[in-house]
């Protein structure tokens, strides 16, 4: 399949009071048309830094992108995203790309309609009438299943519910049709009925529009019943890219083990306690010279302490950060990372 | 949000209310009229006779019930310094009043909003610090003090404005200038604030995310939100300036009521007094039901929630 | 091997029940130096302080001290005036410099004063109607917009003329009419930390009354009520000044500079420093409360997290 997205080597920081935070160091991956990718980590693993970084959404006076390339295939052709002005930029985002982000109160601006709010990104990109533009909106309050879409028009954020009010922000993300939906953690602020209707509507969704989604969360659960592949992200490092099901079956790398492990599952006894990774993300304010997760690893030996891993092919198309080898329980003798450079 | 005016006007009244019967107690507790009223060798007997004729000596709440009677149509008793009606003499004092809370409100207006919006699109930029130094000076000088200063320089020396007196159009610029800049530095730190803060929220990354135009993000987004604040602090300053220019009166020799005021405590003119505080009251209290409705007109969840 | 350093990164706040005391410093010090106009502002404040708290050794001249001679004698810069009287005397002879400082002493205690009275009953009056919730907050929100409602100078002078002109009463004047701003600004807060919820959380947890107090409530007042406090304090210097050009402050023997003020300005055109001293003397004071208040605000506020290159 076509590749829509390609990330390259990303690196961001971010220049604060306290230091220089290295928020993403190294991130590549691919997307294809029509695929959704996952991208795990824990807070402050870059998950959600990345995507935001290829779009010009962090603020610049701390944030920097200092370097990498992003080969956005866009209806006007390749084009790398971080080369582009901002003006450039504002005519992807929306348009080309969309956004769900997380927190559905108060991602929507509370005192405009929410009609309004899907309509502006429809006269904004596909130059369309008022008329036109309100048209449309009703059929996509439709489409995410708001019932009474003439009459919710009309109403306010206020007056939807969670779950509702999600919907008109998805609703607000596929109004131009985009080429790439970025979600990011959609469903960690709704309860877990109203997750599953999200997770259904973005499957309903992609197989009508064919949209590729980048689903970004903390949670191994939702990723599972959502993506085809799943990026890993740890310490700003990618740690592990497979394809789901590979991942789950036959995870490499130590931090996806223990993410597995801490997993509550219904049929742990009573008396077992739940499982956590021990120690603390680390302080991205230190540049690290070896793997990040060392800290915390079981496996980490002194290999570990000296190199940062590299992305290793261990698989099809499943590759870890990792010198220790799960498979053999050992650490690997091959230090080169193997294969042509396709995530 | 018929039901919301109406319990905002409710409240209003109550408040009202309250503020007569504040004032009644107030002023009666000041002192005794008639003592004032006639010459120091008045005899006891001379002193009484006054009293009972004046109405003093009735019970507290008789005086009260007629106080408040007279209140509800308008009519606050004669002045008893003046010997003319009370109230109609508050009023005519109302448009010099309004001019100058007026001409002060426009000039902090005019130039506070524009400070502080750049201030909060571009922070840390010269204009920035040029409005936030501004601000500062405004809120740190004591304004019957500025007002000498002034006076001093551009009346006496320079002779551009008259020292006193509404006599001319540009009598008002001095002390309008005045009491205009206290309010004008509020409005310019609001107003920053109000950006930098409106800017940071959630919606505005939405705004961003959608690829919407700046102007459309500035104007639609931004500055819609930014208004809430803003009103409710243009009308309470307003109120303010209504009811606190007495200083700058006085210095200026500006017609208004804080004279009028200041000097009918002194006399321990009661009808004029309670004419005074009650109708600011009012005025105030107005306000802040204008106010209150032009939340509901823009800010929504007003409107429909609770 | 390393040990990981788990010191938890990024101060959030100087209130932040996390940080030792030393760490509450140095994060202090670190915000003040990057904002020097804190630094301004505190200093500012400092010589104030200074000029009140050793008042007798810094002036000359005893400050109720009259000497016809040399009375109306302008600052020495000006022809007429010597090095003795550095900002002139006024009209009695009295050395104006010495009245300055002297009269900082007035300024700063009613301010102190007036703002702990007005902070301590606003603070209680509002903690309760916050709290309390209901028919209770308001009834008292009702009396609060009654009082802030009413000319402020027919309650002061009704005060002053009931009470009579002293110190003290100058400040239980403000003590009075300033409660209603420090109770609003209160019941604002209150209104805040139940509305989130972790009063509640608290209680069931099972913390008991003291404890929900000092523990979770009064650090987050502290904030908010400090940074008022400091703005306050400005303003009755301001009030005190202003009712002392109405005649109502401090008896005018004592040298307060309101008093000096009213005094000054039947003398503008001719002698005008009279009263141009006490007016920049009071704008000095209050540009520094206002600096540090605003310092006070950033510093204390939790959620104003800057990031700066």
């Amino acid at each position: 399949m076509p590749t829509v997205l390609k990330v390259r080597d990303l690196v961001t920081k971010f220049y604060t009071l306290d230091g220089v935070v290295n928020a993403v160091n190294g991130v590549s991956f691919d997307l294809e048309e029509g695929e959704t990718l996952a991208i795990v980590g824990e807070s402050g693993s870059g998950k959600s830094v990345t995507m935001m970084s290829l779009l010009g959404l962090i603020p610049t006076p701390p944030g920097v992108v200092e370097s990498g390339t992003a080969f956005f295939s866009g209806p006007e052709g390749r084009h790398d995203l971080l080369q582009m002005s901002a003006e450039e930029l504002r005519n992807v985002r929306g348009g080309q790309i969309g956004f769900v982000f997380q927190d559905p109160i108060s991602t929507l601006n509370p005192i405009l309609t929410i009609g309004e709010q899907i309509a502006e990104t429809l006269t904004r990109h596909q130059n369309m009438t008022r008329e036109q533009a309100r048209n449309r909106a009703t059929e996509l309050l439709a489409q995410v299943g708001i019932p009474d879409p003439k009459l919710r028009y009309k109403n306010y954020p206020f007056q939807f519910s969670g779950g509702m009010r999600q919907r008109v922000v998805i609703a607000i993300a596929i109004a131009c049709t985009p080429q790439i939906v970025i979600a990011d953690e959609p469903t960690t602020a709704l309860d877990v009925t109203v997750q599953a209707q999200i997770v259904d509507l973005f499957r309903k969704l992609r197989e009508l529009l064919g949209v590729a989604v980048v689903w970004i969360t903390h949670d191994l659960g939702v990723v599972a019943g959502v993506a085809e592949r799943v990026l890993v992200m740890y310490g700003g490092r990618p740690a592990e890219i497979a394809l789901v099901d590979d991942l789950y079956e036959r995870p490499q790398h130590p931090y996806t083990v223990g993410l597995l492990g801490a997993l509550p599952r219904l049929d742990l006894k009573e008396s077992e306690r739940l499982v956590s990774i021990r120690g603390a993300p680390p302080d991205l304010l230190i540049p690290l010279k070896h793997c990040p997760f060392a800290w915390r690893c079981d496996y980490a030996f002194d290999r570990c302490w000296e190199e940062i891993p590299p992305l290793l092919t261990v698989g099809m198309r499943h590759r870890v950060a990792c010198f220790y080898d799960m498979a053999t329980h050992a650490p690997r003798r091959s230090a080169n990372g193997g294969g042509p450079r396709d995530v | 949000m018929q039901r919301y005016f109406v319990s905002k006007l409710g409240q209003s009244i109550v408040l009202l209310l309250g503020v007569l019967l504040l004032v009644f107690v107030m002023v009666r507790l000041t002192g005794d009229p008639a003592a004032l009223m006639m010459s120091r060798e008045a005899s006891p007997e001379q002193l009484e006779v006054l009293r009972e004729k004046m109405g003093f000596n009735d019970p507290v709440l008789v005086q009260f019930g007629r106080f408040i009677s007279g209140a509800i149509v308008g009519d606050f008793g004669d002045s008893l310094h003046f010997k003319t009606p009370a109230m109609p003499m508050v009023l005519e004092r109302l448009p010099a009043k309004l001019q100058l809370a007026g001409v002060a409100l426009i000039m902090a207006v005019l130039v506070g909003i524009p400070l502080g919006l750049v201030g909060g699109f571009n922070p840390g930029s010269a204009i920035d610090n040029l409005g936030r130094f501004l601000a500062l000076l405004g809120q740190s000088i004591p304004n019957f003090w500025l007002a000498l200063i002034l006076i001093l320089y551009f009346a006496v020396r320079l002779q551009w404005f008259p020292s006193f007196g509404r006599d001319q159009l540009k009598s008002v610029v001095l002390p309008a200038f005045v009491l205009g800049l206290p309010v004008m530095g509020q409005i310019v730190r609001l107003t920053r604030s109000a950006v930098l803060e409106i800017r940071g929220e959630d919606f505005i990354r939405t705004a961003h995310s959608k690829g919407l135009e700046l102007k459309t993000i500035y104007t639609k987004h931004v500055l819609r939100n930014v208004a809430i604040p803003l009103v409710s602090v243009i009308g309470v300053q307003f109120g303010y300036m209504l009811g606190g220019s007495i200083y700058i009166e006085f210095i200026f020799s500006w017609p208004g009521m804080g004279q009028l005021l200041q000097q009918s405590i002194g006399w321990r003119d009661f009808p004029l007094v309670q004419a005074i505080a009650v109708f600011t009251s009012a005025v105030v209290l107005g306000l802040n039901l204008l106010t209150d409705m032009s939340y509901a007109v823009i800010d929504p969840r007003i409107r429909y929630g609770n | 091997m390393e040990t990981k350093d788990t010191k938890e990164r990024g101060a959030d706040s100087l209130l932040d029940v996390e940080r030792t005391f030393r760490e509450r410093l140095a994060y202090a010090g670190r915000f003040l130096w990057r904002d020097r106009s804190g630094v301004i502002g505190l200093l500012l404040f400092l010589i104030v302080v200074a000029a009140a708290v050793f008042a007798p050794q810094i002036s000359s001249y005893d400050p109720l001290e009259q000497n016809l001679r040399d009375n109306k004698m302008p600052p020495p810069w000006n022809e007429g005036g010597s090095w003795d009287h550095l900002f002139g005397t006024d009209n009695l002879g009295r050395d104006t410099f010495s009245r300055i400082i002297y009269g900082a002493r007035v300024s700063l205690t009613v301010g102190f004063f007036g703002v702990l009275i007005a902070g301590t009953l606003g603070m209680v009056i509002g903690a309760i109607a916050g709290y309390a919730g209901g028919r209770v907050d308001a009834a008292i929100m009702g009396v609060i917009n009654l009082i802030l409602s009413l000319p402020y100078l027919l309650f002061v002078v009704f005060i002053a003329s009931i009470l009579g002109r002293s110190l003290l009463n100058v400040i239980l004047i403000f003590g009075i009419t300033d409660a209603p701003i420090f109770a609003r600004v209160t019941r604002g807060e209150v209104l805040r930390m139940r509305e989130s919820g972790y009063v509640e959380s608290a209680i069931s947890a099972g913390a008991r009354w003291p404890r929900i107090i000092f523990d979770h409530i009064l650090p987050n007042l502290i904030g908010p009520l400090i940074t008022l406090a400091t703005f306050e304090m400005s303003a009755m210097i301001f009030y005190e000044a202003g009712l002392g050009f109405l005649g109502l402050s401090v008896p005018p023997t004592v040298p307060s500079w309101g008093n000096m003020l009213a005094n000054g300005r039947k003398y503008l055109q001719q002698y005008p420093w009279i009263a141009a001293f006490p007016g920049l003397a009071i704008m000095f004071t209050s540009l520094g409360m206002n600096l540090l208040g605003d310092w006070l605000r950033d510093v204390l506020d939790p959620r104003l997290r800057r990031a700066r290159k």
